[in-house]
């Protein structure tokens, strides 16, 4: 059956989602991004919180205070208004220990792909990323913009635990993971950087529309992060704009 | 400080209170009770204000001692209570001494059980939040479940009379009420027929995260991968097993399986509540009866408050 976007659906009785795409596209995401600032900047009474994803916003919202009814028109006007790149998100370099325990496949995907460790490293470096969304887990961030040749199926068993900080590969896209738990992901390094600490002021590094790119670093400066990590310091700001 | 002791455990205790709002976008759960309007009524016959923090139990409670005299209550179903032995009901409000055991059994015909104490539990909110998050080890103490000889804070109550309830709080029954979508259109009328004329049996494959079902495996036509979307309490994944995933307090916030349709938020407390092995049935409803429901059950859980009062005397044998 054949879809128009946008589209407004139903889930359930106190959240709608509007739909924009259903493909993984820096345009349609840029726009879900800019939807859900201008929510947050100019708030509607009924709308309790929003969850920006690859393409598509999912608005949580009271109907006690409005109906869904009422309040789709609205979302309708807002999306119509919202202009996407008005904010460029910001951007970080993010400091990564390549292979190691952590980066345990990295020499098998160097492999898979006719590579040398140090290629594909490379390769991992050159490109810039865009937090599509953090999802998943709290500070878990899903990353567009991996090089094709990178692009890779995930493993036909997950693991049962991968690191916080482990830099990932699923399919077509990247990732920071920011806690420790199961995954089917392949990983080839980690960032001494946490992603998520809840004892920061700020507990988030990344937000959906940031964009990232990957600096390798060394043993001696991984050890020095690592420290400034567990004293509760992010170890990273953005690039001045 | 008050404190409570732990002295016995069931395998499934935990913090909780009203939950984590607006993190979603960060990715963090909202956690908060599998039933929360047993919860509310729980704090409510403590003399407690809604956003204090409650024991949470699946199955069994445990057996604990506290450093203070307090109030406490259990709800959530019927649940055989002992203080020093002997039996208490639950949905009431009992006080608890130091030296005292309050022993609390398994649930009957009910999974989730709560367990109120005055003044509440005052472990350090986390992200705003004692509720706890077992999968990313947030809030709660320590984000985990408690164990044996476990020590909580209980926060400063002023004395207060026993309560009870006037008239008896009482869950509807019937099908779960779903709402369809988002991911409807990826379903066929095959597979929609399944959903809605099949029984489902809800699976002992269960936690805070998520509901597994039993029964019709739902094929979707439309391919069980979807780009990652935001989820809610109550939306029913499925992935390709064809066994649908109902998604609770815990749940992930977003999700790359297709959804089929939403648990009403009026019942999705009864499914929580409904014992591994029972058969449900879903029935479609729209948005707008959902929401209708949504609002008559909080009036609902209103009156039900407002409905408690003080329990008579008991008269001592002379």
């Amino acid at each position: 059956m054949p879809v128009t976007y946008p589209r407004i659906v139903a889930c359930g009785d106190s959240a709608l989602s509007i739909e924009l795409s259903d493909g993984i596209d820096e345009d349609v995401n840029a726009r879900v991004v800019a939807l859900a600032a201008d929510l947050a900047e100019r708030p509607i009474d009924a709308v309790l919180e929003t969850v920006p994803t690859y393409r598509s916003l999912l608005v949580l919202y009271d109907p006690a205070v409005r109906r869904a009814q009422a309040l789709k028109p609205e979302l309708e006007a807002r999306l119509r208004a919202a202009t996407p790149g008005r904010r460029a998100g910001r951007r970080f370099v993010v400091p990564v220990v390549y292979g190691g325990e952590v980066g345990l496949d990295l020499d098998e995907l160097a492999d898979m792909k006719g590579l040398s460790a140090e290629e594909l490293v490379a390769i991992h470096t050159d490109a810039e990323y865009r937090v599509y969304m953090i999802g998943f887990a709290p500070g878990f961030a899903y990353l567009g913009g991996l090089p094709e040749i990178l692009h890779t199926p995930r493993l036909a068993t997950p693991r049962q635990r991968v690191e916080a900080g482990a830099i990932g590969i699923g399919g077509r896209q990247a990732s920071i993971n920011s806690v420790p738990g199961p995954s089917g992901w392949r990983y080839i390094g980690r960032t001494p950087l946490r992603l998520f600490d809840p004892s920061r002021s700020e507990p988030f590094l990344l937000h959906a529309g940031d964009r990232v790119c990957f600096r390798p670093i060394g043993p001696d400066e991984a050890a020095e992060l690592d420290a400034a990590s567990a004293a509760g310091l992010t170890g990273v700001e953005p690039e001045p704009a | 400080m008050t404190e409570l002791l732990v002295r016995q455990v069931g395998p499934m205790v935990t913090v909780q209170d009203r939950g984590r709002k607006g993190l979603l976008h960060a990715g963090v759960s909202g956690s908060g009770p599998m039933d929360g309007p047993s919860m509310d009524l729980a704090n409510a016959l403590v003399g407690n204000g809604a956003d204090c923090a409650v024991l949470e139990f699946a199955g069994t409670g445990g057996v604990f001692e506290v450093s203070e005299p307090v109030r406490f209550a259990v709800t959530g179903g019927a649940v055989d209570i002992r203080i020093d032995g002997v039996a208490a009901f639950p949905w009431e409000s009992h006080h608890l001494l130091p030296g005292q055991r309050l022993a609390i059994g398994a649930m009957r015909d009910a999974v989730w059980g709560y367990l109120a104490f005055s003044g509440g539990i005052v472990t350090p909110p986390v992200l705003g939040a004692r509720a706890t998050h077992l999968r990313s080890g947030l809030g709660g103490l320590d984000g985990r479940r408690l164990a044996a000889d476990d020590r909580l804070p209980l926060g400063r109550a002023g004395a207060g009379p026993l309560l009870a309830f006037r008239r008896f709080w009482q869950q509807v029954r019937g099908p779960i009420r779903v709402v369809p979508g988002p991911q409807d259109d990826r379903f066929d009328a095959a597979a929609w027929r399944d959903f809605l004329e099949e029984p489902f049996i809800v699976s002992p494959s269960r936690d805070r995260m998520g509901q597994v079902l039993d029964g019709p495996r739902l094929h979707a036509a439309g391919g069980h991968d979807i780009v990652s979307d935001g989820t809610v309490a109550g939306s029913i994944q499925v992935p390709a097993s064809g066994r649908p995933i109902v998604l609770m307090a815990d749940r992930q916030t977003t999700g790359g399986y297709p959804k089929i349709a939403t648990v009403a938020s009026i019942d999705l407390p009864r499914l929580a509540q409904t014992p591994s092995g029972r058969p449900i049935r879903f029935a479609a409803i729209s948005q707008a009866e959902a929401e209708d429901l949504l609002i008559d059950g909080r009036r609902a859980l209103a009156d039900a408050l407002a409905g408690i009062a003080e329990k008579p005397p008991v008269a001592t044998p002379s």
